[in-house]
């Protein structure tokens, strides 16, 4: 059960991440979650939304490279050791993380979600089910 | 089925072809003798006189002619007929300095659409070819001369010129023109734009494109060819020599044959100066042989490459010019190394990328620094930060073995490198010597 997440390319200079946030703001879309990485003269955002269709149009139309990509959304309760545990059990199994981020309850109070990318998608997520962990679902997402 | 517009001179027997260009190199020399006193003087210089050039032979002798003794010579120096016989001109970008000024007389316009007329009959067209000439029209050649010899071929000519791309798509597909003829970065411009629309090559009419007036590289060839289902014939001329047409490619693709009847080309060391034998490179000279208004004498084209008598199976005998790797113009010289930006393209092509780029040249510290812009294009665009460097760091080695130095690739985002209708601005040269 992956969710879908929204990679964009941007240069490494004042103002583009505005820009992009502007063609969202201005159509509506409503992020769940979003991490920047950059080097020093480029950086990728990495955005969950609403509604993927509906942004990666508006964003191609204006003029952003984007790709989408299979990512985990897990859940876990906001108390301490709650990473931890997620990363024992993808570590146990042998899944290499290959990045991810984190954002607080949404609607849900006390709990958190990590968004994950991983190189074995499959088996990261069988072995996250079966250490009892909830994974969140594109629908789940939408309401969120 | 090959189709020559001319055969009988597209594929004379060499041995006849050199009787020709004798005969009419003698003639030449004489009429630029009587009537040009610039080219005379550097004649008499030399202690020449019209005797002394009895064949193609003895052209070696003859002096040059460079874009700087067409500026001197600015506007009228080397006309070499009165003026009320001329009765057109056209000029140069002027990119470089003063701009060139090139007369023409009603034979001399003839002479060139035959040239053009060539070039469009080896690319497919007859007349029933519809064929849009996308080049700028004005005192540019490119939309004058293809249009002219598009109308002398009985192509339906739609005289567009650059510019508003999608009303060029909309006459390609109502009028399912079949040929059209711009400069490479524009063909690849509306290759993209057609691209974006989701148009297939399947939907697009196209069958042949003619595209010159400035250095492109075999890959953006190919690139052209398969986003538009089209073949690309290259196309070769100066301003200063008539305009397109002075050399065109067959549908072997294998360099482009000089229309040897009204144009002798040479290699040169551009050094010493001296003759280099066929099949190695060196600078490009010509002697226009019919020119009336604009006699031309080994003129020196500042471009790079090399001729080939190597047979062609196109059947035509006209000898044939590689590519230019650029004009000697367009070369940089950074840190003492040639560079030409067709060898960038070549690089950013073989790994992926588009041929949108820009190449910026600076100076630190008396040192030359070499940054080149490369656009993102989605193809190219991954959520890994570390597989977009690595594809980075790919093209800066490519660069460094094909230029012999290094040069930053900076990634930026698509479509924030100007496009253009006409030649590209491929090269920023902000040091100041």
């Amino acid at each position: 059960m992956s969710i879908k997440q929204i990679s964009v390319f941007m240069e490494n200079k004042p103002g583009t991440l505005e820009e992009m946030t502007d063609v969202l703001a201005k159509n509506n879309i409503d992020m769940r979650a979003i991490s920047v990485a950059e080097t020093e003269d480029f950086g990728i955002a990495r955005l969950i939304v609403d509604d993927v269709y509906e942004t990666t149009t508006v964003l191609k139309d204006a003029g952003f490279v984007n790709r989408l990509s299979d990512v985990l959304a897990v859940e876990i309760p906001d108390v301490p050791g709650g990473l931890n545990k997620v990363l024992k059990t993808l570590s146990a199994a042998q899944v290499n993380l290959e990045y991810m981020y984190a954002f607080l309850g949404g609607k849900e109070v006390n709990k958190a979600f990590l968004i994950m990318k991983v190189a074995h998608i499959d088996r990261a997520e069988s072995t996250l089910e079966l250490g009892g962990f909830h994974l969140v679902d594109q629908e789940n997402i939408v309401e969120m | 089925m090959e189709r020559y517009f001319q055969k009988k001179f597209e594929c004379m027997p060499l041995k006849e072809m050199k009787k020709l260009q004798d005969e009419k190199l003698v003639k030449q020399v004489k009429h630029v003798w009587d009537n040009v006193p610039y080219y005379r003087k550097k004649m008499e210089e030399r202690g020449l006189t019209p005797d002394d050039i009895r064949s193609r032979d003895d052209l070696h002798k003859l002096p040059f002619l460079s874009k700087a003794d067409l500026r001197e010579c600015y506007p009228y120096g080397l006309l070499g007929v009165p003026l009320e016989k001329c009765v057109r001109i056209h000029s140069t970008s002027g990119t470089t300095g003063k701009r060139v000024v090139a007369f023409y007389t009603k034979e001399d316009l003839d002479l060139w659409s035959d040239c053009t007329s060539r070039a469009i009959t080896a690319a497919g067209g007859t007349k029933k070819s519809v064929v849009q000439v996308a080049y700028g029209f004005g005192l540019f050649t490119g939309g004058a001369g293809l249009n002219d010899g598009s109308h002398k071929v009985g192509c339906l000519t739609v005289p567009i010129s650059s510019g508003n791309t999608d009303r060029q798509i909309m006459f390609i597909r109502d009028l399912e023109a079949s040929i059209i003829c711009c400069t490479p970065s524009y063909a690849a411009f509306l290759g993209e734009r057609m691209k974006e629309m989701g148009l297939s090559p399947e939907e697009i009419p196209l069958k042949a494109g003619i595209f010159g007036a400035e250095a492109w590289s075999e890959e953006m060839r190919r690139d052209i060819e398969k986003t538009m289902g089209i073949k690309a014939y290259d196309i070769y001329g100066l301003t200063e020599l008539s305009g397109p047409g002075v050399a065109f490619e067959c549908s072997e693709q294998k360099g482009m044959h000089v229309n040897e009847d009204h144009f002798i080309p040479e290699i040169i060391d551009p050094d010493t100066g001296e003759v280099l034998p066929d099949d190695t490179e060196g600078e490009l000279v010509f002697t226009a042989l019919d020119k009336e208004a604009f006699p031309l004498l080994r003129y020196r084209t500042r471009d790079i490459c090399k001729l080939s008598r190597k047979k062609c199976s196109c059947g035509r005998t006209l000898i044939r010019m590689a590519k230019p790797k650029g004009r000697t113009d367009d070369m940089l010289i950074i840190r003492g190394v040639n560079v030409f930006p067709s060898q960038i393209e070549t690089v950013l092509l073989n790994n992926g990328y588009a041929a949108n780029y820009q190449i910026i040249v600076g100076r630190v510290n008396n040192t030359d620094t070499l940054d080149v812009h490369v656009e993102m294009t989605p193809e190219m665009f991954t959520d890994n930060l570390g597989e977009i460097e690595a594809r980075q760091a790919k093209l800066v080695a490519g660069m460094q073995s094909m230029l012999g130095i290094k040069a930053k690739v900076t990634l930026v985002a698509p479509k924030s490198i100007q496009r253009s209708e006409g030649k590209a601005v491929r090269v920023i040269d902000n040091r100041k010597i």
